[in-house]
């Protein structure tokens, strides 16, 4: 397990340092000078912006260039925001804690409801409801989720009332942060409707975002629940006179969510992505709207940081996914 | 593959044997969605060759008197305006019409551009082996760190705005996929003897690689194409959102939405026909690629 592990460590450094090589030139692929692009629209002097290239060693070679950014990486130095003047570092550890919840709540409504439908599905496969349900899974997984956001703005929040347009929680409320996770940290306050006001935030966002996952994982676990439903074992314990539902849950069940897991992992990166469009139609105050407002605000240091931030989480979940799987699965630690 | 059709239908002319078009026709409508899929993306091919003829206005002609008027069976519609104006007084109609036009030229020059260059850079990587192969498939490694809607946006940043770079970025966002593909299947293919029969013939390496591999790698490439196009779409169409894609007043369905989103109070129509047609867009082609690939590979058969 130990070889396994170092083995796809080892195989993660260069992929991390051409992760960096792109983001490294992303800001110098933009057009303009990065030092006259953080100058802003008012204009610098020659001899001032010669004096400021040196000392942000745009004077250097390329390669010398690299290495001191590969440099300032490794120490956490990602730059400093053009607009508010903070460390990239700090604007996304303070707005992460938000996505993260968003994407979790997402993918745990994805779960509770996908694992359970792919199970009747494939228990009852050929009936109505296994047909209405793939049709329907396909059209989640067809679905633009932008325009999901508007159509539940518009039916829950507009027409019915149910539920906030945008943000976190309600003005009305403070709440301390101290988890970052609104959810954990409404709850602990001492006015009892913030917590109220947290969820019907919530609510919205996280089900559009977590439609695609909920539609996936619920027609992987069918198909991987068909696959298990036909083995030996499967006839033996129904043979041997178990009550169906046991062996379903304990028998197949347990055997078939090996892939599903695989799936969840793969989908980190959709939900990514996701978050970027969700977040922008709630106006949720996470990484995703961040980015896409550094591109309005050209903050290219907060695109170029963020990007490299995201990438390596994604690396890391994989990673993780990967040890699960190895875990899981002993047969391919090899 | 010629010698194969020729045996086949001498065969055909003394006992009745379908031929393999049949048999694979046979196979696909098996699958009632994908006949769905099917006709509702010819449907939607034909709406776009004969957009010029069908609308009744220009899809970027401005009614100044006729500002978000509701569709036609609402109060206050007109038959003039079937489905509604938008915000500048444009016939959502004849946008929308213009739009499926629009997305199919998007899906083909994506996947188009994509395929061609996965292929090119996979069957290379196959062929070459060593530090080709590696180099080439360690950045397609990198490429696969970044979730691939934000990998376009960087790509657009960099690029700037536009219908042209968005499509080019999300080209990018499908280049690993094909790489991959390509050069597994080629893998597989070059073990085989009739690989080794053509190289013994003293054919070239070009020759090899798309005149003999590339004709039996076909299959999973052509399925990852098909579903790749209705993503393609929905990545280009989630730019347009993000006003990084096409510009108003191209009439592209994600753009078109970008603009509306102000108005979710007062017009719902300007919000929901374009999403609508991006649904229906995806999905056919969705539920087409998978009787494809249910029908090109009969070990997934269900």
């Amino acid at each position: 397990m130990l070889r396994f592990l170092l083995r796809r460590i080892g195989l993660i450094v260069p992929t991390f340092i051409g992760v960096t090589f792109l983001s490294f030139m992303l800001i110098r692929l933009v057009p303009g000078d990065p030092i006259e692009v953080r100058a802003g629209e008012h204009g610098i002097p020659p001899e001032r912006l010669a004096e400021l290239r040196h000392e942000y060693g745009l004077d250097q070679p390329l390669w010398k260039q690299f290495l001191d950014y590969e440099k300032g990486v490794v120490t956490g130095g990602l730059g400093v925001s053009v607009v508010t003047r903070a460390p990239v570092w700090t604007e996304f550890t303070t707005l992460f804690p938000a996505t993260l919840e968003l994407a979790l709540c997402a993918i745990t409504l994805g779960l509770a409801l996908g694992i359970p439908f792919g199970l009747i599905a494939a228990v009852r496969r050929g009936s109505a409801f296994d047909y209405g349900l793939m049709g329907l899974s396909m059209t989640g997984a067809s679905m633009p989720i932008f325009w999901w956001g508007l159509m539940a703005i518009l039916i829950f929040s507009v027409a019915l009332g149910w539920t906030p347009v945008s943000g976190r929680i309600s003005d009305m409320y403070y709440v301390e942060p101290w988890s970052g996770f609104m959810l954990i940290d409404s709850w602990f306050s001492d006015d009892k409707g913030a917590f109220a006001s947290a969820v019907s935030h919530l609510i919205l966002p996280a089900i559009v975002l977590g439609t695609r996952p909920m539609a996936v994982i619920a027609r992987m676990t069918r198909s991987a629940m068909l696959d298990v439903l036909g083995e030996d074992y499967i006839r033996t314990a129904r043979a041997k006179g178990l009550a169906s539902w046991r062996v379903v849950i304990v028998h197949a069940l347990r055997n078939a969510l090996i892939p599903v897991v695989t799936v969840i992992g793969l989908q980190v990166g959709t939900l990514l992505g996701g978050a970027i469009l969700t977040e922008t139609i709630f106006s949720w105050p996470g990484v995703g709207h961040w980015l896409i407002e550094s591109i309005q605000r050209r903050d290219y240091p907060v695109l170029q940081g963020g990007t490299l931030l995201v990438a390596t989480l994604v690396i890391i979940v994989n990673l993780g996914v990967d040890m699960t799987y190895g875990f899981l699965n002993p047969r391919i630690r090899r | 593959m010629s010698d194969l059709d020729s045996t086949a239908g001498a065969r055909s002319a003394t006992a009745p044997m379908p031929n393999r078009y049949v048999l694979f026709w046979r196979s696909f409508a098996e699958n009632r969605g994908a006949v769905v899929g099917l006709v509702v993306m010819i449907i939607l091919i034909v709406l776009a060759l004969v957009a010029d003829i069908m609308v009744p206005h220009s899809p970027i002609e401005q009614f100044r008197e006729a500002f978000l008027t509701p569709p036609v069976w609402q109060h206050g519609g007109s038959w003039n305006f079937i489905l509604g104006t938008d915000d500048v007084g444009r016939d959502m109609f004849s946008r929308l019409i213009y739009g499926a036009r629009l997305s199919l030229i998007i899906g083909v020059s994506v996947v188009t551009l994509s395929l061609i260059c996965g292929t090119v850079l996979g069957l290379t990587a196959a062929f070459s082996g060593g530090v080709v192969d590696s180099f080439i498939m360690r950045i397609m490694d990198i490429l696969l760190v970044f979730p691939s809607l934000l990998l376009a946006i960087v790509i657009v940043a960099i690029l700037g705005p536009g219908l042209f770079n968005a499509m080019l970025a999300v080209a990018v966002t499908y280049l690993p996929g094909f790489t991959r593909l390509s050069r597994a299947s080629a893998l597989s293919e070059l073990a085989r003897d009739y690989v080794t029969a053509t190289r013994c013939a003293g054919a070239g390496r070009a020759h090899l690689m798309f005149n003999t591999v590339l004709p039996n790698c076909m299959a999973p490439l052509i399925v990852q194409a098909s579903l790749g196009f209705s993503n393609a779409i929905l990545d280009a169409a989630a730019l347009g959102f993000l006003g990084l894609g096409a510009q108003p007043p191209t009439p592209e369905w994600g753009t078109m939405l970008a603009g509306a989103m102000q108005y979710y109070q007062r017009a719902w129509w300007v919000l929901t026909f374009p999403g609508l047609f991006i649904l229906i867009t995806v999905q056919a082609f969705n539920l087409f690629g998978d009787g494809l690939r249910d029908a090109l590979d009969p070990k997934l058969k269900r």
